[in-house]
């Protein structure tokens, strides 16, 4: 017979489960990545260029006199560098992003191909308006879409993300109660104390004086405090629909009638419209002014993904006050409307320099079209499915905030956990060493140790029983007084628990050379 | 005198004819580690139930309303720079301001101590 001398033992000789301190520090595919500072040689660099002679610098004595400080890495090192991170990193591609209040739906791949369509990706904002009729056609028909779903007459979409959108809303209304003669006397907002703290923010911003509404005991605005607080002096409410507990405002057609009847506006805040799109309209329950999230309710990506987007819909109210620029169309085709003259003559202004986030526009059209009327009400119903089931299956060990079903978010308080010596931010801890990213925690900040849970339509039954089996297991071990794994929670991530209040305290904005030779030594 | 408690959880005592306020250990406590302090300045006037300071901690930025009506009169700056303060020594050390009522009695409306602990055990 031949004799192979290559011959090697098929399976491991001792089945240990020690830890195994490695040399490198590294576990596997765990690779300890230091800062790309702490990386390369000094002068380093990716290219071989010979050294340029005879440059005469132009400009004018400002030059610099050394070399920047750069890290020296090779392309492959650098190109290691950032896999590496990224790989460290949670995505919605990895898994479950359950952060309520963030929509963290999936990103279609057919909108990334459209996206990067050369007719709309390799554009620039200042070529002439003949050369991108496709563009401006493209913005023109989103815009159409987000009035029919809003039922409102006017959308701004240079806004850049919910909170920009929020600003838009509330700079329309200031407009209007300008153009009233009424700016002088309305300067108090109504705000639900369980709302986004950006909305607070933004009407102070806007140099309103905000008054908080309680909240009844069933999560919803307390209709007759919101109505006693009305009066002249008002200039409008900010109302989030479904509401951050992930309930629907079920009294919102009487308060938006109410605010008119008071002589003040109705923002609402469309975090949430992923629990309503398809289902009912902003413009039929009273609304002045909403902005949309494409980047939550449309499937662009966000959370550093990629950036928001967040068109703003105006009632008849407040259209004439939309800022520039905005698209309009004739025989001639789609132009933009760029001053406050003619068409925008009452434009508050502008928001932004150009014309909002075109990518994210292909994105949020591309996934409309791709979806229909139809399937966005599905998409609708099935995140609320989900967010049910979800608050549903977990209620048999943690408790909900709220009685009764709920919309596109589950609300759990931490009393479940009290008297076990787990707190909210331990139980989330936990969650990362099962491998789920955790809920977001907190907040609203209405309910005890909140944890509020998003599924979004995204997830299968599958996914959310695995997701559910998981926490309800988690939930019975805190009970059961295991509280060990809850303490030192995460042990598997590749950095453990970090210290949240030294590092407001004394943060540590920019890395310096000498630190590393500080932890060194340590 | 007695110290007194607002629903929203500060504290108000009166040393000599100015009222030294602050935030209960219970409010503290269910804050977390306190990680900024913001303070108003002196002289400011404040009515009851104003917005006076906030308070931030790794969990979330709160406002500290006025118990009082009245003029600030001194800021705890210690507080400021030290926010862990507030967690040690809620209702001693880390008094947030001390405030010249316009109106003392209005101190009669507040909670005394049985009352604000049967509040916050609700």
């Amino acid at each position: 017979m031949a004799m192979n001398s290559q011959g090697r033992q098929t399976r491991a000789a001792n089945e240990m489960n020690a830890e195994v301190s490695t040399h490198t520090g590294n576990k596997a595919l765990q690779i300890e990545e230091p800062l790309i500072f702490e990386r390369g040689a000094e002068g380093g660099s990716g290219v071989d260029l010979p050294e340029p002679e005879g440059i005469m610098p132009r400009l004018g004595g400002q030059q610099a006199e050394s070399a920047p400080e750069l890290p020296g890495l090779s392309e492959p090192e650098a190109m290691r560098h950032y896999v590496r991170l990224s790989q460290k990193n949670y995505a919605i591609d990895m898994g479950i992003f359950p952060l309520g209040s963030c929509t963290m739906k999936h990103n279609p791949r057919l909108n990334e191909k459209t996206a990067r369509m050369p007719g709309f990706s390799d554009i620039h904002p200042l070529q002439p308006e003949s050369t991108v009729q496709g563009a401006l056609e493209l913005m023109d028909r989103l815009a159409g879409w987000l009035k029919e779903l809003t039922a409102m007459p006017a959308v701004a979409m240079s806004p850049k993300a919910g909170a920009h959108g929020e600003l838009c809303g509330m700079m329309a209304i200031k407009a209007a109660l300008v153009a009233r003669g009424e700016a002088g006397t309305r300067t108090r907002v109504l705000v639900p104390e369980s709302a986004h703290g950006t909305n607070p923010a933004t009407a102070a911003q806007c140099g309103f004086k905000v008054d908080k509404l309680p909240a009844a005991d069933d999560g919803r605005v307390d209709l007759q405090a919101f109505k006693s607080k009305l009066g002249p002096d008002v200039a409008g409410i900010m109302v989030t629909n479904p509401n951050t507990c992930g309930l629907f405002e079920r009294d919102i057609r009487e308060m938006a009638d109410a605010v008119h009847e008071a002589g003040g506006y109705f923002y609402c805040d469309g975090a949430n419209f992923n629990a309503i799109m398809g289902k009912t309209r902003p413009g039929e329950l009273g609304i002045d002014a909403m902005h949309i999230n494409l980047h939550k309710t449309f499937s662009t990506p966000h959370g550093g993904g990629g950036p928001g987007s967040g068109p703003t819909v105006l009632s008849e109210a407040l259209a004439p006050f939309a800022p520039v620029p905005f698209v309009v169309s004739d025989e001639d085709g789609f132009r933009l409307v760029e001053t406050a003259a003619g068409e925008g003559e009452q434009a508050f202004g502008r928001m932004v320099a150009f014309h909002g986030q075109m990518g994210m526009f292909v994105r949020a059209l591309t996934y409309m079209l791709s979806h229909g009327k139809d399937g966005l009400r599905q998409a609708a119903e099935d995140a609320v499915l989900n967010a049910n089931y979800v608050q549903k299956r977990l209620s048999a060990e943690m408790t909900p905030a709220f009685p009764g079903t709920c919309m596109h978010e589950a609300l759990f308080s931490d009393a479940f956990l009290k008297d076990t010596g787990v707190g909210t931010i331990d139980f989330a801890k936990a969650m990362i060493d099962e491998g789920f990213h955790p809920m977001t925690m907190y907040f609203p900040l209405v309910v005890s140790g909140a944890m509020l849970i998003e599924p979004t339509e995204t997830e299968s039954k599958f996914g959310l029983d695995q997701f559910c089996d998981s926490l309800l297991a988690l939930a019975k071990e805190a009970k059961s007084g295991n509280t060990e794994r809850f303490e030192a929670a995460p042990v598997y991530a590749p950095k453990r628990r970090l210290d949240e209040t030294q590092a407001a305290r004394k943060p540590v904005l920019r890395w310096q050379p000498e630190m590393a030779e500080a932890m060194a030594a340590e | 005198m007695a110290t007194k408690y607002t629903e929203s959880h500060e504290w108000v005592r009166m040393d000599g004819d100015v009222a030294v306020c602050g935030i209960t250990p219970h409010a503290a406590e269910q804050l977390g580690d306190v990680v900024f302090v913001e303070l108003p300045d002196t002289g400011r006037a404040l009515s009851k139930g104003d917005d006076m300071a906030v308070v931030e901690s790794v969990k979330a930025a709160s406002d500290v309303y006025a118990p009082i009506s009245g003029e600030v009169v001194a800021v705890n700056q210690d507080i400021v720079d030290a926010p862990e303060k507030v967690n040690e020594s809620p209702d001693q050390d880390a008094w947030f301001v001390k405030i010249k009522p316009s109106d003392a009695s209005e101190l009669d409306g507040l909670m005394d101590e049985a009352a604000y602990k049967a509040h916050t055990d609700e």
